[in-house]
C-alpha cells in the first residue's frame, strides 16, 4: 500500500464542488506530477493531499491513517509542502527562513539543536543557496527565492514533498533548475515528489508518473510515456496536436497543431 | 558580507536548547532597567518630594513612617498598574499587529478601546456606578468589541486589512456611542466620563494592581509559549499549517488573549491611547529582528507609559496632566510618521 492516497474523496470551497468521489494512489518513490487544464482540481487536490483542505466526503490516508485526525507536527515531520505563493517576514534572512523548516522538529525546551543546524546548512547546500545564507530574502531574485523556499521545505525533512506549481513566475531557465533540483532530490535521496506543474513538456519530460485531470476526474495516470497521446491532451486540455519524441530525452514532447489545422478542423467538425 | 543572523544557541547536555538573540535580549534589560528607574523616578515625584535613594530604602522596607506610607501606600500601586497596563497594551499590540500582519492592526485603531469606553460610559452616564463598576463596564465593552470584531472580519481566518478596515468601522460606531452618552450625560457624571477617557494614573491603587497582575500572570506564559506558533504564521496560513502550526487554534487562542489583556489594562487605566500602536515598532525597531519580539514589546510599553507619567508629572505638576494625553500627543506623530514611511515603501 501506499503512504499517501486520496479515498473517494469529494472537495469542496464553501458549496462549490471541485471534484466528487475522486481517488488517487500516489505511488511511493515517484516523482508524481499532477497536469491538468485551468480549474480542474488540480490544486485543490494537492490541498487535500496536504490536509489544507478538508474533504467533505471521503478521506486522505497518510500511512493508513486518516490525514484530518492525525498530529498537526507529525504530519509535518512526514509530509511538506510548498505553496503557490509564500510571503517571507519582512527583514527574514536566508538562513532563518531555511531554519524555520524545522519547526515540526522543535519544542519549547528543544528550540534549536546541533541537528537543526546541520540539517539547515544540509539542506542550503543541496539547493544552492548556501553563499546567500546571511542575506534578506527580499534582495534576492525570483529563481533565488523559490530555491529558498524549497531548502525551507528540505529543512523539514519529509520523506513526501508536496509542491504547488513551482515553476510559476520563473524564466524557462530558473524553471528547469527548480524541475532539475526536484528530480536530484527525487532521485539521490529517494523522496516522494508531487507536484502540480503547467507545463505539459515539463511534466512529462521530469514525471516518473503523471496524473492528468479535468473536470476533478482523473482521466489517466501513469508513467507519461504510456499515457501521454495526442488523443489524451484533446480530451484533457481540448487541444490537438502532435506527440514526438524529445529529442533530448525520448520522453514524449506535445506539439500544437498549427492554427490554420486547428482551424480546418472546426470547419470540417460543422 | 555584512551579517545579518545574530541569533545564537543555548545548548545544555541532555537535548534541552534555546534559542537566543542577544541583540534583543539586550533591548529587553535596558528597557526593563528603563521602566524601573522611570517607575524609581515616578514614585518620587509629587506633592512630597522623595530622592531616589530614599525611594528604594523605603521599597525595601527601611523608610521612615511618613515615607513607608507615601511610597507603599500611595505611590507604589499607581506605579505598579503604570508598569502592568504598559505591558498589557505592549504585548496585546504586538500581538494583534503580528496576527494581522500590519502595524495599524492594533486594540487601538481597531476600536477596543472605544469599546471598553463605551462600557465604562453607559456605567457613569446610565447607572451611576462606582469605581469598580466603571471597571467592570469597560472589560464587558472590550471583551464584546473584541468578539464583535472578530465575528465580523472572519472569514477562512482573519486576514489583514480585513481585520482593520472592520476594526475602523466598529471604532466609529463606538465612537459615536460615546459621543450620544455624553450628550445624555449631567454635568458630573460628564466631568468624570470625560477624566475616565483621556487614561490617567492618578488615585490608582491597591485594588487595580491584584487582578491586573493575576491575568498577567496566567495570559503572559500562555502567550509566550505559543509564540513560536505566531512566528511561523508571519509567513501565510498555508506554509505554517505546512510546518504543522495549528494556526486557527492558535490565532484563536493568541487574539483571545490579546483582547483580554487590552480590556483589561483599559478597564484599570482608561484608554491610554497609543501606546499599544507604538510599542511593538519602537520594539521592532530597537531589536532590529523579525517575528512579533513580545517580550521586547511588552518591556517597551511599560517603559513607555511609566515615563511618560513620570514627564507629565514633572513638567505639569502632580495630577494636573493625565498620561493619556502624552501618550496620545507621541503616539498621534508617531502614527504620522509611520503612515508616511509605509507609503513610501509602497505598503498603502
Amino acid at each position: 500500500m501506499n503512504r499517501l492516497a486520496a479515498d473517494n474523496v469529494t472537495l469542496a470551497y464553501d458549496q462549490r464542488v471541485i471534484a466528487e468521489q475522486l481517488s488517487v494512489e500516489i505511488p511511493d518513490n515517484s516523482f508524481t506530477v499532477i497536469v491538468g487544464p485551468n480549474a480542474c482540481g488540480k490544486s485543490t487536490l494537492l490541498r487535500a493531499l496536504s490536509r489544507m483542505l478538508k474533504p467533505s466526503q471521503g478521506r486522505v490516508l497518510l500511512d493508513g491513517q486518516a490525514i484530518q485526525s492525525m498530529q498537526a507536527k507529525k504530519v509535518a515531520r512526514t509530509l511538506g509542502l510548498l505553496p503557490q505563493s509564500s510571503v517571507a517576514p519582512d527583514g527574514i534572512t536566508v538562513a532563518d527562513l531555511v531554519g524555520r523548516g524545522r519547526y515540526p522538529h522543535q519544542g519549547l525546551l528543544r528550540q534549536w539543536s546541533a541537528e537543526d543546524e546541520r540539517v539547515v546548512r544540509e539542506s542550503m547546500r543541496r539547493t544552492g543557496v548556501a553563499e546567500l545564507a546571511e542575506r534578506y530574502v527580499d534582495e534576492l531574485s525570483g529563481g533565488q527565492r523559490q530555491r529558498v523556499w524549497i531548502a525551507m521545505a528540505l529543512a523539514q525533512q519529509t520523506p513526501l514533498l508536496l509542491l504547488d506549481e513551482p515553476t510559476t513566475y520563473l524564466d524557462i531557465q530558473h524553471q528547469i533548475d527548480v524541475l532539475d533540483l526536484c528530480a536530484e532530490l527525487h532521485e539521490e535521496q529517494g523522496r516522494t515528489l508531487v507536484a502540480v506543474l503547467h507545463d505539459l513538456n515539463h511534466a512529462a519530460r521530469y514525471a516518473t508518473h503523471l496524473i492528468a485531470l479535468r473536470g476533478g476526474r482523473v482521466l489517466a495516470e501513469g508513467a507519461p510515456k504510456d499515457i501521454v497521446t495526442a488523443e489524451l491532451v484533446e480530451e484533457v486540455f481540448g487541444l490537438r496536436c502532435q506527440v514526438i519524441d524529445d529529442p533530448e530525452t525520448g520522453t514524449p514532447l506535445v506539439v500544437p497543431a498549427a492554427r490554420k489545422a486547428r482551424a480546418e478542423r472546426v470547419t470540417a467538425a460543422s | 558580507m555584512k551579517t545579518h543572523s545574530r541569533s545564537r544557541a543555548v545548548r545544555i547536555p541532555g537535548g534541552l536548547s534555546l534559542r537566543l538573540d542577544p541583540r534583543a535580549l539586550i533591548v529587553v534589560v535596558l528597557l526593563l532597567a528603563a521602566a524601573c528607574a522611570a517607575g524609581v523616578a515616578l514614585i518620587g515625584t509629587g506633592d512630597a518630594r522623595i530622592p531616589a535613594a530614599d525611594v528604594l530604602r523605603t521599597l525595601a522596607g527601611d523608610g521612615t513612617a511618613y515615607q513607608d506610607f507615601i511610597v507603599n501606600e500611595l505611590r507604589l500601586p499607581r506605579v505598579l498598574v503604570g508598569l502592568l497596563v504598559g505591558a498589557s497594551l505592549g504585548l496585546g499590540g504586538a500581538l494583534f499587529q503580528s496576527v494581522s500582519r500590519n502595524p495599524l492592526g492594533s486594540p487601538d485603531v481597531l476600536g477596543l478601546s472605544q469599546g471598553s469606553t463605551a462600557g465604562a460610559l453607559v456605567v457613569i452616564v446610565l447607572m451611576s456606578g462606582s469605581a469598580a463598576q466603571v471597571t467592570v463596564g469597560a472589560l464587558a465593552g472590550g471583551l464584546a468589541t473584541g468578539l464583535a470584531i472578530y465575528a465580523l472580519a472572519w472569514k477562512q481566518g482573519v486576514h489583514g486589512y480585513r481585520l482593520v478596515l472592520v476594526g475602523i468601522g466598529v471604532n466609529a460606531i463606538a465612537a459615536a456611542v460615546n459621543g450620544y452618552l455624553l450628550t445624555k450625560a449631567d454635568l458630573v457624571d460628564a466631568a468624570r466620563a470625560v477624566v475616565w477617557m483621556t487614561g490617567s494614573l492618578n488615585g490608582r491603587d491597591w485594588d487595580q494592581v491584584w487582578p491586573l497582575l493575576a491575568l498577567c500572570a496566567v495570559l503572559v506564559p500562555l502567550v509566550l509559549a505559543n509564540a513560536r506558533g505566531l512566528r511561523m504564521m508571519e509567513m501565510g496560513d498555508d506554509v505554517s499549517h505546512a510546518l504543522g502550526v495549528r494556526v486557527q487554534r492558535v490565532r484563536l487562542l493568541l487574539m483571545v488573549s490579546s483582547v483580554l489583556l487590552t480590556a483589561a489594562a483599559t478597564a484599570a487605566a482608561g484608554p491610554v491611547s497609543f501606546v499599544a500602536l507604538t510599542a511593538p515598532q519602537l520594539a521592532r525597531r530597537l531589536t532590529r529582528s523579525p517575528g512579533p519580539n513580545l517580550v521586547p514589546s511588552l518591556c517597551m510599553g511599560a517603559a513607555l507609559l511609566v515615563a511618560a507619567d513620570w514627564a507629565s508629572q514633572r513638567a505639569f505638576g502632580a495630577d494636573q496632566l493625565p498620561v493619556g494625553v502624552v501618550t496620545g500627543v507621541l503616539g498621534g506623530a508617531y502614527l504620522l510618521w509611520l503612515l508616511v514611511t509605509e507609503r513610501r515603501a509602497g505598503r498603502i
